[in-house]
């Protein structure tokens, strides 16, 4: 194992988010923010308790979930995709370090960043709801578990594409409607029964489902079922990295 | 980092330590559009040596360093560094590399220090600040350790990533055209640090497009051509063996023909029959300049200057490219 590499890598990457400390931390608070005031302010004192649970510390895991998601797959995929794109990653491929050291410095990194905004968002939606958590170490377990497969589905984004278009194309036209009907808003029992079962093919729901009995205790599907279809997300994924590298697929020639 | 050494790498390494720098046999590569950029390659570079490859654009030298490096994937053959196979022992073969590629990539929101220790680090080495201070004072870097590298020259640049290319202390180090648009004082710069690393004991490819460089630098020269290694020799030798010596006669009154005595020297006359040239041997036993020159009299010819030179590693370049054999 390469220490040194992963090592350096993870810091290069974590003084990369330093660097650019603005957008990565003060956008993700102000935009939950906003999400806070209107959904959880405005709308949400329109709302009765839903399974009763108030509106506000409803949405609070599922805006959680979302985030996470989008910045752990942006935070990734611009990660690799930056090198590529300037011709550096020629350093990391001619270097000692195994694929499995380059995934792990990356996504780990990535991760890592997400979960801190992660913390920060909390941190700032415990200033407009009264928050409960009732399962701290499953909350923990959903956190750390989300950001690392997302981030390697990110990892996978990064290097699939070749231009800033695709880079974006596949969170705006699949992550964030996946995400907005993921029931970050909603209970999944208060849709008719026909999109309720349609919901169950949204990986997300499972997420913020999960996510959400961590904090409320209450969920619309089995947590159980949550960890597993996340687990289940996080093999894929893996197996898609570990075909790239075998093949070298837009890394070499 | 604890790892158990096999008694296979044991044995070995008696081998080993007379192994080549870099053997690489049967090395082909065709890209995924079908061009065959590599032909079944057979090199082998010495240990301690300066080594220039040299060839027309597109012959084949960054294809062939890069799959050394592992930024290309071969089609077929194997590569050895130190001893090392690339695919099965990647680890060992590429910590013993330093490549500073063709195009300058550099990440320039970077500062000079950051980015060098980065390189360090991702070949494995442990932190070593006296070790980057002494590379970036060798590449005269060392007063812009701060600064962004995005605030920096092209030249500067580029010795930048020499710097990263000698952080991790590389046995063999790749220059991929070092000197490309870089100015004279900066290039012979750069030709006092690589023999300064050959003086250490590192081994140095370089790829150019300055015969002039190799000439000045090399130890061999490798000639590629299509993807097909043509010719690899000393480079004293080479310059010997192929190295043509040319007489210019300066003619006191011009002619349009090569007089018919004089028709078995094999003459050209040039500067609008102001002069004849004689190209001659440089290895050959008898250079023929005493029966020319007396030839020249007989046939009634007044010369009023004589000039020699002796061909280039150049000329003998271009001669070998244009037609092979
Ligand atoms: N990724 C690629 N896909 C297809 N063909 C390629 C690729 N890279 C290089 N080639 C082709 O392979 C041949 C050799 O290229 P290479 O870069 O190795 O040449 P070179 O000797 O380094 O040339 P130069 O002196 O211009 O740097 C060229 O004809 C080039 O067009
Ligand atoms: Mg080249």
């Amino acid at each position: 194992m390469n220490v040194h590499a992963v090592a350096a890598i993870y810091r290069f990457e974590m003084a990369r988010t330093f660097r650019t400390i603005l957008q990565s931390v003060v956008s993700p608070v102000v935009s939950t923010s906003l999400y806070f005031i209107v959904f959880g302010a405005a709308i949400g004192s329109q709302i009765q308790t839903i399974n009763g649970v108030d509106y506000g510390a409803f949405i609070v895991p599922g805006l959680l979930m979302m985030s996470l998601l989008t910045l752990s797959i942006s935070n990734a995929s611009f990660g690799i995709y930056f090198p590529k794109f300037v011709g550096t990653i020629y350093e990391v491929l001619s270097a000692p370090v195994s694929h499995f050291e380059i995934v792990a410095a990356y996504v780990g990194a990535a991760a890592t960043k997400s979960i801190m905004i992660g913390l920060v968002i909390l941190a700032t939606a415990s200033l407009f709801v009264p928050l409960q958590v009732q399962h701290p170490f499953v909350m923990i377990l959903f956190l750390v578990l989300t950001a690392v497969t997302f981030s390697l589905f990110g990892f996978i984004i990064g290097i699939w594409a070749d231009g800033f278009e695709k880079l974006q194309i596949i969170p705006l036209l699949v992550v964030t409607p996946l995400a907005f009907l993921g029931g970050a808003f909603y209970s999944i029992d208060m849709l008719p029964p026909f999109w309720q079962a349609v919901s169950l093919f949204n990986p997300v729901v499972y997420l913020v489902s999960g996510f959400r009995w961590s904090f409320v205790g209450h969920a619309d599907v089995g947590v159980e079922v949550s960890l597993a279809m996340t687990a289940a997300f996080l093999a894929i994924c893996m197996v898609i990295v570990s075909w790239i590298f075998r093949t070298g697929y837009r890394l070499k020639n | 980092m604890n790892e158990t050494v096999p008694a296979a790498k044991i044995l070995r390494s008696a081998e080993r330590a007379e192994a080549p720098a870099i053997a690489i046999a049967g090395l082909s590569k065709t890209y995924k559009t079908g061009f065959e950029a590599l032909k079944s390659v057979d090199l082998t570079i010495r240990s301690g040596e300066i080594f220039a490859l040299l060839g027309p654009n597109g012959a084949g030298k960054t294809t062939l360093i890069n799959i050394v490096c592992g930024l290309v994937n071969a089609s077929a053959g194997t590569v050895q560094v130190d001893g090392y196979d690339i695919i099965r022992d990647f680890r060992a073969a590429r910590s013993r590399i330093g490549l500073v590629p063709q195009e300058l990539v550099i990440d320039g929101f970077e500062t000079v220090w950051a980015t060098v220790s980065f390189s360090r680090g991702l070949f494995g080495k442990r932190r070593d600040d006296a070790l980057v201070e002494r590379v970036l004072k060798e590449l005269s870097l060392w007063d812009k350790k701060d600064s962004k590298v995005n605030t920096l020259s092209g030249g500067m640049k580029r010795r930048v990533m020499i710097a990263k290319a000698l952080a991790h202390e590389p046995q063999v180090l790749f220059l991929d055209e070092p000197t490309a648009g870089v100015d004279v004082e900066l290039r012979r710069d750069m030709w006092a640090m690589v023999r300064r690393m050959r003086d250490r004991g590192v081994t140095i490819i370089l790829t150019t497009h300055y015969i002039e460089e190799a000439e000045e630098m090399a130890d061999r020269v490798g000639v590629i051509r299509k993807g097909e290694i043509i010719l690899v020799e000393d480079k004293t030798a080479l310059m010997k063996n192929l190295g043509k010596n040319r007489l210019s006669v300066e003619l006191v009154t011009p002619i349009d023909a090569v007089p018919e005595a004089l028709a078995a020297h094999g003459l050209e006359i040039a500067d609008g029959g102001r002069r004849l040239v004689y190209v001659y041997d440089t290895a050959a036993e008898r250079t023929g300049i005493t029966t020319l020159l007396s030839d020249i009299g007989k046939a009634g010819l007044r010369f009023r200057d004589i000039e020699t030179s002796q061909s280039t590693l150049e000329d003998i370049f271009v001669g070998l490219v244009r037609d092979p054999q």
